[in-house]
């Protein structure tokens, strides 16, 4: 077989149609996804949207059922091996080796990467400086804070030099703290030209990081574009957030009628998506409708995800 | 089907090093209290050589071979002793150890990142399983000749076949380990091995039974392993040792091939 890589020079990851079927259940349903050479892309998505799934496919770990996927110009089926060693995966879920200590950890893994030992130990030291763990270097992994594990996780994704780095919700269920560090570091492996494709239902992760980000619902890509192309095509540039001392929020709702571009009702508040915040507060003050609260705030991209992908529980 | 994996296997020159890594990564993990474990795997047949071997021995006597030799109980019992320990030894860490590996704490899910294949993970687990096998079965053969019931030259021949029947039991463990779900599935492994132990012509001759039982006690992999040591402790080999080594061989690759499959299939959906 001597095909020629179909993928634009920039390109590293190219999917076309891409799609992933278990059984009878369809993860992802037919895709088209570039990721270029540099840039932090972003798959955005509640649970079960098809994010993990197209990540794991990313990763060489899962056959695609259909479609194209090229990755660094290479195809998956056959060249996993190949295109594994140009990839750092940290995956949503701590797969460290809790018989290694931490440096052990990196050792290892460089092992697996044909990487010779001194070179190993050279860029482990090196790493757990980049992630602020060299004190932990010869600890165990277990007594480590969830923060820690995934910093050492991502350390020991970066131990082959990836061209790419897939990261699966690199900072659920860790704390505020926690999260900046790794945003902060995240930061710095893009300003170093890394390659970052990451998966997250924070919206404020998407915004600091992502430079592209498309939104996935039920398999498929429902909006692509930068955080800010995103709120201006499905949000507004501001939102007023309304809460009226009352258990039915809807009883208001045909009172604020033609204020800004829409309305939605939820159960204790009502957002009124608008162009000018404080005139949209003036307009509601002057049909002397007296709510108990009033936030005016920037749209953000939760206004775009929610808006896109629904407000149903997805679990 | 074995035909469709090994050429592919063999011809990707990474093969060899990658499994080899994976090998490295458990030798990383030796800390100062695995010589228990080693002590214990250790003690097991050499136990049984003197309590059976030579404490039964005395009231049993001397035991024919097929062959018409005639050999003491001790030197009829230590090869077999030393079969069931490399295959003790291939199983202990292929099947409770691999599972554990490979369902809770997802270590493989790691090494699949990498460019480390499942087979190449099978082939690393394996040949760390003989690193322990041939350092028992080493320390054994050195007793068995100290004691007089087998002589240097053969103790030296015995030690590739061990790591044969170590390779054959450890590629059939790991097949097994990918194939059940609970670790209350180690009661039958456990079950299955200890019958093996007391029937596969290790204590008694499988002559000594009728025609049906005596030709599946030959048909049983620990048979042909205990078969094949005892020729080559008590000097006797012949025609039949060659089908020993081709039945351990396939039972290998069979193995390894199932193994390779089953991992790829529940470790790469």
């Amino acid at each position: 077989m001597d095909s020629q890589p179909t993928t634009p020079l920039a390109a590293l990851i190219h999917a076309r149609g891409l799609i992933k079927r278990f059984g009878d259940f369809t993860a992802v349903d037919g895709i088209d996804v570039d990721v270029r050479r540099g840039e932090a892309f972003g798959f955005l998505g509640p649970n079960g949207a098809g994010k993990s799934s197209t990540m794991r496919m990313i990763g060489c770990v899962s056959p695609p059922t259909g479609g194209v996927l090229e990755i660094l110009g290479l195809d998956p089926r056959r060249d996993g091996p190949r295109i594994r060693a140009k990839l750092g995966v940290c995956p949503q879920l701590d797969n460290l080796d809790i018989e290694l200590t931490v440096r052990e950890n990196l050792t290892t893994y460089a092992r697996f990467f044909g990487i010779p030992r001194k070179e190993a130990r050279r860029r482990a030291d090196e790493l757990l400086e980049f992630v602020q763990l060299a004190e932990r270097a010869d600890s165990k992994v277990e007594p480590l804070s969830g923060g820690m594990k995934r910093r050492l996780t991502i350390a020991r994704a970066m131990v082959n030099q990836p061209e790419v780095v897939l990261l699966d919700e690199p900072t659920t269920g860790l704390d505020p703290q926690a999260r900046h560090l790794v945003w902060e570091r995240l930061f710095r492996l893009k300003q170093q030209g890394v390659t970052l494709v990451l998966t997250t239902h924070y919206m404020d992760e998407a915004e600091q990081l992502c430079d592209r980000l498309v939104v996935m619902d039920g398999g498929r890509i429902v909006a692509e574009g930068s955080p800010r192309t995103l709120i201006e095509r499905y949000s507004t540039r501001e939102v007023v957030e309304l809460r009226f001392n009352t258990d039915d929020q809807a009883a208001y709702a045909d009172k604020l009628a033609g204020i800004g571009e829409r309305l939605e009702v939820l159960p204790d508040r009502i957002l009124l998506y608008v162009g000018d915040g404080d005139g949209a507060v003036d307009e509601v003050n002057r049909r002397s409708l007296s709510p108990a609260g009033v936030l005016v705030r920037r749209s953000s991209l939760e206004d775009v995800f929610l808006h896109l992908t629904g407000r149903t529980l997805v679990d | 089907m074995v035909s469709l994996v090994m050429p592919r296997l063999l011809s990707f020159e990474g093969t060899g090093r990658r499994a080899a890594s994976v090998t490295e990564r458990n030798i990383s993990t030796l800390r100062s209290a695995y010589w228990v474990v080693m002590v214990s795997g250790f003690l097991e047949p050499v136990l049984y050589l003197f309590s059976i071997g030579v404490g039964v021995g005395a009231l049993i006597g001397d035991i024919t071979l097929p062959g018409g030799e005639v050999v003491g109980y001790a030197e009829f019992v230590a090869p077999a002793m030393l079969a069931a320990s490399a295959m003790t030894g291939a199983l202990a860490e292929t099947t409770f150890n691999f599972f554990g590996k490979m369902k809770f704490v997802r270590l493989y899910e790691g090494i699949l990142a990498t460019p480390v294949r499942p087979i190449e993970i099978a082939l690393g687990e394996l040949a760390w399983a003989m690193v322990r096998g041939v350092i028992y079965s080493a320390a054994f053969v050195v007793i068995m000749t100290l004691m007089g019931l087998t002589t240097w030259g053969r103790a030296l021949a015995m030690l590739p076949a061990t790591l044969l029947v170590g390779l054959a039991f450890g590629a059939l463990g790991m097949a097994v380990a990918t194939i059940i779900r609970s670790w209350q599935d180690f009661d039958l492994i456990a079950a299955g091995q200890f019958a093996l132990f007391l029937f596969s012509g290790t204590f008694v001759p499988p002559t000594a039974y009728p025609a049906v039982v005596r030709w599946l006690i030959e048909a049983t992999p620990l048979y042909r392993s205990v078969d094949l040591i005892r020729a080559l402790s008590t000097g006797t080999t012949g025609w039949l040792q060659l089908l020993d080594v081709a039945y351990l061989l396939v039972l290998m690759t069979v193995g390894l091939t199932v193994a390779g499959r089953r991992m790829q299939k529940q470790l790469c959906k």
